[in-house]
């Protein structure tokens, strides 16, 4: 059996004396999808550092498979307007040639915007220019955080599709943050449940039975739990509005 | 026109003049980007000091200059970690104080006789060869350094998590940018001196911004901008006897307004 790309074992992060994770043990291979959900403040964020490896973890073990590629979207990232930057230009920094900024470009939805300011997109558009250039690096670990955050339900479905179909043409692992419980990729393999500690796992049709997670979540609120299947009969644009 | 080339002082300090700003181009779009204008001011204020305390140990005043830059910036970066005063307060802090312990320090000295408005506002017109070397080795170096940081530097200045993942050494590239810019502070005083030296480095990159749709090309028109600034200025100050540095950064404040003006009056 192959070695995971990416493996915790009662990781823990503290700072100070603040517990902000304990006890965290999963692990992911090539071409699993793990969507890890919480209320805010749960420690999402912190997750991703330790799995990026910014933080290192106060207690157990995190640890990448030696010379793991990662692809990055990160939440809400602000930019400064002094900085002139153009959509072709920031992938470069990534250090693609041309060709393959075009192509990374294309099969995120966003070729038209190659020679446009970053300063002038919208959300939407924005978070498919920084998954163009997670994909650019051909990682085999790519990491969203947040990444549905300002779109519409028809906006977030064109984007999960997106991902589940970078995640099978890169067979990378997809580890996907969310605090929005109502939409769930359908081919998420694990639900991870979080809140300081890992409250519940499972499949996302098992998860909102959990009494642990109706008990994060509220009753309420766990109920609208829904999983987003595949609609093949048409496909979004970057918009989220239906094109044949 | 030729008589002003042929005096031998006047294209000395015309050549440092554009060695300086050619440098201060790109690092100066940096000041801009990152918000340091205030930790510039602070590098620079502190370079009194390091005057002072170079005469008063009588070493190379360029050195004292860089250390006490230097140790300022790394004092800046491990203070910074701390929550309980915010940056601009603790930049405020030891700018100030340590402009009034470099001004104390000098006035102590009072038999050394030094020239305290050169220092201030620039004595550009005094440069003699071994300052140009000293400016020009010095400004090789930062040029060459902030070429080969470049992508790092772009990218901690975008995203710093981001620029991690990429496996950029972000601790690394933070610490060089302000080592960059203590040197550059300590080249630069010569030309427009401790209180204008912020002003050389931002008032070009931030009027290179309009005519720029990549970093790449405003750090050289913010170069160009500066040069030009330092022709412009150093005319000035030829026919009408008016300060060096000051006439400089004047220049540059005039490049600025114009570009800005015709920049709002057509819609992007």
């Amino acid at each position: 059996m192959t070695e995971p790309v990416v493996s915790l074992e009662d990781a823990g992060l503290r700072y100070g004396e603040t517990h902000v994770l304990h006890d965290l043990t999963f692990s992911m291979s090539e071409g699993d999808i793990v969507t890890v959900i919480g209320p805010n403040g749960a420690g999402k964020t912190s997750l991703i550092k330790l799995i990026l490896g910014i933080e290192k973890p106060s207690s157990g073990s995190v640890r990448q498979r030696a010379g793991t590629r990662v692809g990055y979207v990160p939440q809400r990232m602000t930019l400064q307007p002094t900085l002139p930057l153009t959509v072709r230009r920031f992938l470069g920094l990534a250090g693609g040639d041309g060709r393959a900024i075009e192509g990374a470009l294309a099969r995120t939805g966003v070729a038209q915007l190659a020679d446009e300011s970053v300063h002038h997109l919208s959300g939407g558009e924005f978070q498919r220019v920084l998954l163009a250039r997670a994909i650019l690096r051909r990682p085999q670990l790519l990491i969203l955080d947040e990444p549905a955050q300002g779109l519409d339900v028809n906006g977030q479905s064109a984007l999960y599709e997106l991902i589940q179909s970078l995640r099978d043409e890169l067979d990378c692992a997809v580890l996907t943050v969310s605090h929005d419980l109502h939409v769930v990729m359908a081919s998420t393999d694990t639900v991870l449940c979080l809140n300081g500690h890992i409250c519940c796992r499972g499949q996302p049709e098992q998860i909102s039975q959990d009494p642990a997670f109706t008990q994060l979540f509220g009753e309420h609120l766990a109920n609208t739990l829904a999983v987003y299947h595949h609609h093949h009969n048409h496909s979004h644009d970057v918009h989220g509005d239906t094109v044949p | 026109m030729i008589d002003l080339i042929l005096n031998d002082f006047f294209w000395r300090a015309m050549a440092g003049g554009l060695m300086v700003a050619l440098v201060a181009g790109p690092l100066g779009c940096f000041v801009v980007w990152r918000r340091m204008a205030y930790f510039g001011d602070t590098l620079a204020h502190s370079a009194l000091l390091g005057i002072a305390l170079g005469t008063a140990f009588q070493t190379n005043l360029n050195l004292s200059i860089v250390l006490v830059c230097v140790l300022l910036a790394v004092i800046l970066m491990l203070l910074s970690r701390q929550q309980s005063l915010a940056s601009d307060t603790l930049l405020g802090i030891l700018s100030h104080s340590s402009l009034a312990i470099g001004l104390v320090v000098l006035g102590m000295m009072q038999d050394f006789s030094i020239d305290l408005t050169g220092y201030l506002f620039g004595d550009l017109l005094a440069i003699n060869q071994k300052d140009l070397l000293w400016i020009a080795l010095g400004g090789a170096f930062i040029l060459m350094l902030t070429i080969w940081l470049w992508r790092g530097l772009l990218m901690i200045t975008i995203h710093e998590e981001l620029a991690a993942v990429e496996g950029h050494r972000t601790g690394l590239l933070r610490l060089a940018l302000m080592l960059m810019l203590s040197l550059v502070i300590a080249t630069a005083m010569k030309i427009v001196g401790v209180l204008l030296i912020t002003a050389l480095l931002i008032i070009p990159a931030a009027a290179a911004r309009p005519l720029a749709a990549t970093p790449e090309r405003m750090a050289m028109i913010a170069s160009v901008l500066g040069m030009g600034s330092v022709v412009a200025g150093m005319t000035l100050s030829w026919h009408m006897d008016t300060p060096a540095g000051p006439s400089v950064v004047v220049a540059a404040f005039g490049f600025f307004l114009v570009l800005w003006v015709i920049r709002a009056r057509s819609p992007a």
